[in-house]
């Protein structure tokens, strides 16, 4: 395409956005709520993703020996632990170590324990990574028929109620992205065919001596990725700025909050430029649309 | 050339509006295209420059078979064709130099080449110095020079015009006939499907009569023939 006749394109595209300025406001409040509903659900479910990511890594089974078992036993379990294919590695932690561990994870809290390192109530341990932190569970139940075994832990609840939140919260957060999507969409098409309308004569005249199909629909393809753009602008500055404040919230007020969100850059980067591709989608999609049922060409 | 061979139409209402007509029309020829009201006239006309397909037959228009024609080649076709209305189909807020150049911006032509082209053929018309005006302030007449002005900008081979005389005055009308007569003396094909008896009968010419679908009549230089 000639530089010029993108530059007619883009006029009469702009001048299209103002021909019927009511739906256009309208169509671009819809993208904007859609976008800025996209963004914030992104946000928080790569925020609980990458939390998730974190959990599932720190998830530990700690298989404590029989006090029984001799040093040559203790051996021989790591190496059947070690064995089992779905475990990454197996360390040996002394109970002495255990305690260490549980007081410093107390905190303050843990100073009560202190009394009891003469009489220490834990076993010795080894800490089993798994490959797959899915393949916890099963693992856990091979090693607990395991000779020497006394018991077996790991935080399988709170593992398996986080995946369900996420779960849910990753569903309901895509049903109603998708939901506003489309309404957006339908929108657009609806002002796009608005103006498809308003300018039916033109276009009939543009058909009868030879335009091309593509020259009348540049301009309301434009329209269309115009009003997704500008749909997006409001949801960018709302997003890099929320995110900044809510970081810049969390280091100074709960330095201790146990989850930690992703930085900040290039994170609401990245989300800026998918809000802006988006946009530019559901604009396309709803000219698109819109061209196809009403632009007879 | 235009050629048209067992051209059959049913609209898909089912309205069976051209029903096997066979055509040959010579380059530079004044044709006039006659037939009572729902004879097929302007239907006969739309196929050639490929707004209605036909059901089936073959229309060969200089040298292209437009029936069959890929749609990404019918902007081609029509910038070979001009096409003129009883109802001018001027853009009203656009300029009478603005409604002409408009038929060339949107085939993309430099903005030079343009000016020149325009400003010829507003002189052609004789409507050089209402260039400014807008549609509102011009005649029944002078809109209709302006609409042929348009179609002929891009030098077309062959002008269509359906009932170009329909909307206007017998002396207005008379001023357009010269137009088209001009028009046709430089080379243009022009077809002419009308009602208008005096002019079919005093500036004598081609006469094609359809009705019902049908050619009825085919005469060199023909008269109207029917009572209106
Ligand atoms: N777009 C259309 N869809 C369906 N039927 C149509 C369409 N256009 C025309 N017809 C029908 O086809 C027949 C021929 O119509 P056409 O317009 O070609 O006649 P015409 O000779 O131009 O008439 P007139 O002298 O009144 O302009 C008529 O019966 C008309 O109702
Ligand atoms: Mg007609």
């Amino acid at each position: 395409m000639k530089i010029k006749t993108f530059g007619r394109h883009g006029k009469e595209g702009f001048k299209n956005l103002g021909r019927n300025g009511w739906m256009t406001f309208a169509s671009i409040s819809a993208v904007t709520v859609t976008l800025l509903l996209v963004g914030v659900c992104l946000a928080l479910l790569l925020n609980l993703n990458a939390f998730g990511d974190q959990l599932e890594s720190d998830v530990e089974i700690s298989a404590f020996i029989d006090i029984t078992a001799k040093p040559e036993q203790q051996d021989e379990l790591k190496s059947k632990i070690e064995n089992i294919s779905e475990v990454e590695s197996a360390t040996y932690q002394s109970k002495e170590d255990g305690l260490d561990q549980l007081i410093d994870n107390l905190g303050d809290e843990g100073e009560v324990f202190e009394s009891l390192r003469d009489e220490n109530p834990l076993s010795d341990a080894f800490l089993v990574k798994t490959k797959d932190p899915q393949d916890v569970n099963k693992v856990a139940q091979e090693i607990e028929q395991l000779e020497n075994v006394q018991n077996v832990e790991f935080a399988e609840d709170t593992v398996n109620k986080l995946f369900k939140v996420l779960e849910i919260a990753r569903n309901v957060g895509l049903a109603l992205v998708i939901g506003l999507l489309f309404t957006a969409m339908f929108l657009i098409s609806n002002t796009i065919k608005l103006t498809i309308v308003a300018r039916s004569h033109e276009i009939e005249i543009m058909k009868l001596v030879g335009a091309t199909n593509w020259f009348i629909r540049w301009p309301f393809l434009i329209e269309g990725i115009l009003i997704g753009i500008l749909g997006a602008l409001i949801p960018i500055g709302i997003l890099i700025y929320g995110y900044y404040y809510l970081i810049d919230l969390i280091a100074n007020r709960f330095p201790t909050f146990i989850i930690d969100l992703l930085p900040v850059t290039p994170f609401v980067y990245q989300l800026s430029g998918l809000l802006v591709v988006l946009g530019v989608i559901i604009g396309t999609w709803g000219s698109l649309t819109s061209m196809r049922k009403f632009l007879k060409v | 050339m235009i050629e048209m061979k067992d051209i059959w139409k049913t609209y898909n209402n089912g309205i069976k509006a051209i029903n096997g007509i066979d055509i040959k029309i010579d380059k530079g020829e004044f044709v006039y295209i006659v037939g009572p009201s729902g004879a097929g006239k302007s239907t006969f006309m739309r196929m050639m420059y490929r707004e209605e397909v036909p059901t089936s037959g073959t229309i060969i228009i200089n040298g292209k078979d437009v029936g069959k024609m890929k749609n990404k080649n019918v902007p081609k076709l029509r910038r070979e064709i001009g096409v003129v209305f009883q109802d001018f189909k001027l853009l009203p807020k656009l300029t009478v130099y603005e409604n002409v150049a408009f038929a060339l911006e949107v085939i993309e032509e430099s903005k030079a080449s343009t000016r020149k082209r325009v400003m010829e053929v507003l002189s052609l018309v004789n409507l050089k110095n209402k260039a400014r005006f807008l549609p509102d302030e011009l005649s029944g007449g002078e809109q209709q020079r302006v609409s042929i002005a348009r179609a002929i900008v891009n030098n077309p081979n062959i002008l269509l015009t359906d009932e170009p005389t329909g909307n206007l005055d017998p002396e207005t009308a008379w001023g357009i006939m010269d137009l088209l007569d001009q028009i046709n003396n430089r080379g243009t094909t022009v077809i002419m499907a009308t009602h208008n008896k005096d002019i079919v009968n005093t500036f004598r010419k081609r006469v094609i009569a359809i009705d019902g679908g049908l050619v009825t009549r085919d005469e060199a230089r023909g008269e109207y023939g029917y009572e209106n």
